[in-house]
């Protein structure tokens, strides 16, 4: 790792001050170390966002759900208040990296990454939430913008997501067997006006994206032999050490198809 | 069998230190005024060092020195070798190319040491290293051995023309064609044996220290036999006389084979400390894991095995070439050759066999021994053969091998091996029976039921341990003897220290070895201590690799307490005033045989050092030593069978069941055998499930250098396995032992290959079936 | 520089280091407790598993500065007043270790697992549980036996007592 030096602010003000062009944010830690430690990333400064209260906590106010950025994967798969109205989505959460990172890392930095592989992407993109920043909120079909990139400004800081408890939700992943993470996994939600959303890593070439076929497909019958006559084009996939396009194109389907099983 | 003895199941001495926290690993070795090293490697598969320039490196905070080749050169450091020499079979000698532990005027992998910078601290090595400045010419590189030797393929040593190491064969070439030609039916295939990176969990690291006042270095490594490191060091790379070269192997965290060979770092870093005055610590980190470290397996064969109409096998005609990497490691020759076409006869009566293996250079980390090094490649070859016979004959693949079984004993193979016993129907019999094998149509139907594939393949290996006759070994062209040592240190008390030329880094020694003491002379373990890794302590041995620390150095052991065995019963008969022959050792006492009279063991041991009172022309105290030399490898022999389950959606398998039934000859503690064959089988279905090692082929670049695209078997990837044992115990050595530290990793790959292909019903399938391909060998 | 304080197997420690430090290295090389080890670059081997604040952490993802004040569990601080926690007993008695290098990170996970699941682990949880953590030698089955007698020893009530 380069030399680097560590702030640890306690509220989002603070934070915001210490931003510059050569400052990152520091959340879990659980990609950023381990890049800064393979040189691949080379922050003058870090923010340590794990001391600041008003990025912790997830309430639950009849369907409306506010995650703070700074919950960790392992608060948001044994939330009780959550698995009661959006299981699905402590379900994705128990599946990111292993219990060890799942203690460390963040929702927020999860989303801030955007590593075209990693699940939440696709659990926010499916639940049509909104992300909150320290400026402004802006839909996930709005953040998400491509590989590793999202509509952040420099200094903009995810606070908090946001979303309307569905009807129904589920995730279904394929791991990468190597780095465990998705290889394809495909979240699907029912939402409370009778619309469905599918969002899918892990396979885009340009990172986490919507099937509209199967979008389609499943709101008029939400089932998973409805997903039977959509097609995935797999031009539109990456290709790689692990998996080609038409395999990836193969598990987009069969991973939609277990994710409106597992729906609940 | 004692509590304690043989045969017992006793659990680890040595667990305590490991469970709290307090075992020593070189990196945990810290000497006063200590720096800390990191290497300067090519990031080129091949090219041309036009030039090194330090001067920024040198000139940052905490840099101490920044070391070249050419100094390494001008000190008159040697080049690294490969200790066996084969021969072509026109009769000219292996083409070895030059390896420096510090590249000079060309790189040939990516990873290749070029400089090495010590400083300070890690971080600050680490930084400076990244300002040395080297001018690359970059070359053409090639990755895959079948490349190498086409035309026009780049040339990687001068030594060795078109990459050509040697063009070797084994067998009666003419024969086995003449026979082949008879033959009613021929099974062909293609078959790759997939490269792997051994991934002991700790990585290699190497402390050097050096005293000037005495001129003495003292290494502290990453090592399975440290005798054989300072010898080499010695003889060989002139780093110092063995009398002026102290080599430590504390707690080693997995070897597997990797941790065998002498590796640049260890040189350099002794180097290097009496270059600069204080003493160099390098620790690698996983990158630099899966970039240095010897690699393994990587063949490309083709096979012709031939049947009469009655399914006898009649002949075995293989083709191999196997890839060396960018450099020729200590035993990366023999791997290819006398490990493994020796093994090519299997369990079976195979009149003719012939085998032929060309290797190759290629710009790729180099290439050697690895649990199993050359037999997990033949049992490979040979059971994906009898399987792929079997369906193509259509007859049952266990039929078909128990027709073919050999049964007598001692068995001469055409291709050097003398097999001395084995009870391969006894094996299969286990195996079947753990397996419920006749009931499989039923659970396939059941899984079938359930949208599953399911699939049962099977695998019977024999494999050649102990390593070996050092004759016969010299004979093929090692350049050591491959004996082992032993010292039994009976002290005044009565307690007994153990001193062996063996090396634990995971094998559980410091129990089993006691477990041979304590079933000789009934002493509790406590009183047992077992010392190795120490090349000031133990005065020589050879190390531990290819399953030999049980057959070889426990039997050196044997040896020793033989001699002690005599000396003590002597004595005790003059203090008892009985007769040496009546004399018999148990529970800790020296009785004669037949009455009450007896003196405890430790008072005989007292009696030997206080020499107040000892039978004329004895010397006083009690200690001996032994060097054992094994009259003849030894085989262990096994069935293992695999069922699998496939997920025909996503190609996914899993392992729904896995038996290993094995012949280990004798066994001194059957839970750490049990937990050796674990280990083994998850390094086996690792390599035929997971474990895929990809260099980019146009520029080299390691693909799968972290855990992150090397998939690692984890326990959601492996089942509970079903372990039995069949006895039968080997002729040629005092305790019987055939050694089993390799099984696991020789007869799984093949077993969980033939039964993925048997759930998907293609044969055409290569390691590791990932998903992925698994997937598409479904769609075809 | 960093200035560290830490509460590390209950004694309160302290110490400085170069904000890049990472914790393993400052548990290591700054405190001498070298029984947490470095098996990998990229958080996936486990052996560096400590305990922070009760949690399972990698030890090798967390810089030392982000630990300022917080409690921090090693191997070396599991057993009490001489007597083996259960999980390391039961690695002894079921032989789940052999070359013993991933095994601290072993047991600080398995330890941490219990916590979690309490009584109600059983063989496919534990396996699964293990996806953060690499073996070389044992092929696992010994270590999910070990995790799985130990559960049983520590007992349902581990979970309410962690809660």
């Amino acid at each position: 790792m380069y030399a680097t030096t560590y702030h640890r602010p306690k509220s989002i003000e603070e934070a915001g001050q210490l931003a510059s062009e050569e400052a990152m944010y520091l959340s879990g830690g659980q990609t950023l170390l381990p890049t800064m430690k393979q040189r691949l990333a080379a922050p003058e400064s870090l923010i340590d966002l794990r001391h600041i209260d008003e990025l912790k906590g997830i309430s639950v106010e009849g369907r409306k759900v506010r995650i703070g950025a700074a919950t960790t994967h392992f608060e948001v798969a044994s939330s009780d208040a959550l698995a009661k109205v959006c299981p699905g989505l402590c379900h994705l959460a128990s599946l990111v990296g292993d219990p060890a990172v799942r203690h460390m890392g963040t929702i927020g930095g999860s989303i801030a990454n955007n590593d075209p592989a990693a699940d939440y992407p696709a659990g926010l993109l499916g639940l049509g939430a909104t992300i909150i920043t320290n400026q402004r909120s802006l839909s996930a079909d709005a953040f998400f913008t491509g590989l590793f990139e999202t509509a952040l400004e420099e200094g903009e800081l995810v606070t908090a997501v946001e979303f309307e408890a569905p009807e129904k939700a589920g995730y279904a992943k394929f791991r990468n067997p190597a780095s465990r993470y998705a290889i394809t996994g495909v979240f699907v939600a029912r939402l409370g006006d009778g619309s469905v959303r599918v969002a899918v890593t892990g396979s885009g070439a340009d990172g986490v994206f919507r099937h509209s076929g199967m979008e389609e497909a499943l709101a008029g019958n939400f089932a998973a032999e409805a997903i039977d006559g959509t097609t995935v084009d797999a031009g539109a996939l990456m290709s790689d050490l692990h998996a080609s396009a038409e395999y990836r194109a193969n598990l987009v389907k069969v991973m939609a198809k277990r994710a409106v099983q597992d729906a609940r | 069998m004692g509590v304690e003895g043989i045969g017992a199941r006793v659990t680890r001495k040595e667990d305590k230190r490991f469970i709290t926290g307090k075992g020593r690993y070189t990196d945990d070795m810290v000497v006063p005024g200590m720096k800390f090293a990191h290497f300067v490697r090519s990031p080129h598969a091949h090219a041309k060092i036009g030039g090194i320039d330090a001067s920024q490196a040198e000139s940052m905070p905490g840099v101490i020195a920044v070391l070249n080749g050419k100094q390494l050169a001008e000190d008159g450091i040697g080049n690294i070798i490969c200790g066996w020499m084969i021969h072509s079979k026109d009769g000219s000698p292996m083409n070895m190319g030059a390896w420096r532990p510090l590249a000079e005027e060309v790189v040939r992998y990516v990873g290749d040491a070029v400089a090495i910078v010590v400083a300070d601290s890690k971080a600050q090595a680490r930084d400076a290293a990244e300002a040395v400045m080297v001018d690359y010419e970059v070359l053409p590189a090639v990755t895959e051995a079948a490349a190498a030797l086409e035309e026009g393929a780049p040339q990687i040593h001068p030594e060795a023309k078109d990459n050509l190491i040697f063009d070797w064969g084994l067998g009666d070439e003419a024969a086995t064609d003449a026979a082949l030609a008879e033959a009613a039916h021929i099974v062909e295939l293609d078959i790759v044996n997939n490269r792997l990176i051994p991934n002991a969990i700790e990585p290699r690291a190497a402390l050097g220290v050096y005293d000037e006042a005495e001129d003495h270095y003292t290494c502290y490594t990453t090592s399975q036999n440290p005798h054989v490191a300072r010898l080499v060091m010695s003889a060989f790379y002139n780093v110092a006389p063995e009398n002026k070269l102290r080599v430590i192997a504390p707690d080693v965290g997995g070897g597997f084979g990797s941790k065998i060979y002498i590796y640049p770092e260890e040189i350099v870093c002794l180097w290097a400390a009496r270059r600069t005055g204080v003493p160099v610590k390098w620790v690698g980190d996983r990158t630099e894991a899966f970039l240095t470290d010897a690699h393994a397996r990587d063949h490309v064969s083709t096979v012709r095995m031939g049947f009469d109409g009655d399914h006898n096998i009649i002949a075995l005609k293989v083709d191999t070439i196997a890839n060396i990497g960018a450099y020729m490691s200590l035993f990366s020759s023999a791997t290819p050759t006398y490990l493994y076409a020796t093994l090519l006869s299997g369990q079976y009566r195979i009149p003719n066999i012939y085998g032929n293996v060309r290797a190759v250079y290629t710009n790729t980390a180099p290439v050697d021994a690895y649990r199993g090094a050359g037999r997990p490649e033949a049992t490979y070859v040979l059971e994906r053969a009898m399987t792929t016979a079997a369906r193509e004959l259509g007859v049952d693949q266990v039929e078909l091998r128990r027709k073919n079984f050999i049964r007598e004993f001692p068995y001469q193979t055409p291709v050097i091996m003398n097999y001395d016993t084995g009870n391969f129907d006894a094996i299969l019999d286990a195996a079947l029976e753990a397996i419920d094998y006749d009931n499989f149509p039923a659970r396939r139907s059941e899984s079938e039921a359930r949208g599953k594939k399911r699939g049962i393949g099977m695998s019977c290996y024999i494999e050649a341990c102990g390593i070996a006759p050092s004759q016969a070994v010299g004979s093929l062209g090692a350049g050591v003897g491959l004996w082992e040592s032993a010292e039994v240190r009976v002290n005044a008390v009565g307690t007994v220290e153990i001193l062996t030329g063996s090396h634990s880094h995971g094998q559980g020694h410091e129990t089993t070895f006691a477990q041979v003491v304590c079933d000789r002379l009934g002493l509790p373990i406590e009183q047992v201590s077992i010392i190795h890794g120490d090349t000031d302590k133990v005065q020589m041995g050879m190390g531990t690799y290819g399953s030999r620390s049980g057959p070889v150095g426990m039997n050196a052991i044997a040896k020793a307490l033989d001699k002690v065995e005599v000396k003590a019963k002597r004595l005790a008969a003059h203090l008892l005033e009985a007769d040496e022959s009546d004399i018999e050792i148990s529970d800790g006492e020296l009785k004669v045989k037949g009455t009450d009279k007896s003196v405890p063991w430790f008072q005989m041991a007292l009696a030997a050092y206080t020499a107040h009172n000892l039978p004329e022309g004895m010397e006083p105290g009690l200690k001996e030593g032994a060097f054992y030399d094994p009259q003849n490898f030894t085989f262990p022999s096994g069935c293992y069978i695999c069922e699998v389950e496939v997920d025909p959606e996503t190609g996914m398998t899993e392992i729904v069941d896995f038996v290993a039934a094995d012949d280990f000859g004798n066994i001194v503690n059957p839970m750490i055998v049990e937990g050796q064959v674990h280990g083994g089988l998850a390094q086996g279905i690792g390599q035929a499930l997971a474990e895929g090692t990809h260099y980019d082929p146009e520029t080299g670049q390691l693909i799968t250098a972290s855990y992150m695209d090397y998939q690692m078997p984890r326990a959601q990837d492996l089942p509970a396995f079903k372990i039995k044992h069949e006895t039968t115990a080997c002729p040629s050595n005092p305790l019987g032992l055939k050694g089993c530290g390799e099984a696991g990793a020789i007869g799984s790959p093949p077993a969980v290959i033939n039964a993925i292909t048997d759930a998907i019903g293609n044969n055409d399938l290569t390691m590791p079936a990932t998903p992925a391909k698994v997937w598409k060998a479904m769609q075809n | 520089m960093a200035d560290i304080n830490l509460t590390v197997n209950g004694r309160t420690v302290s110490g400085t280091c170069e904000d890049r430090t990472l914790l393993v290295q400052f548990i290591r090389e700054n405190l001498g407790l070298t029984g947490t080890h470095v098996g990998c670059d990229t958080s996936q081997c486990g052996a560096c598993v400590v305990h922070i604040d009760g949690k399972a952490v990698k030890s090798c993802t967390m810089l030392a500065a982000q630990a300022d004040g917080a409690e921090v569990l090693t191997i070396e601080g599991l057993a009490s007043g001489g007597e083996l926690h259960p999980m390391q007993a039961a690695f002894r008695e079921h032989h789940g270790l052999q070359c013993g290098f991933c095994t601290p990170g072993m047991i600080m996970t398995a330890v941490d697992m219990v916590r979690r699941h309490g009584g109600q682990l059983d063989e496919k949880t534990v396996r699964h549980e293990l996806e953060g953590n690499i073996c070389r030698c044992t092929g696992y089955h010994n270590i999910v036996k070990a995790i799985l007698a130990a559960a049983e020893e520590m007992g349902a009530g581990a979970k309410v007592a962690a809660e």
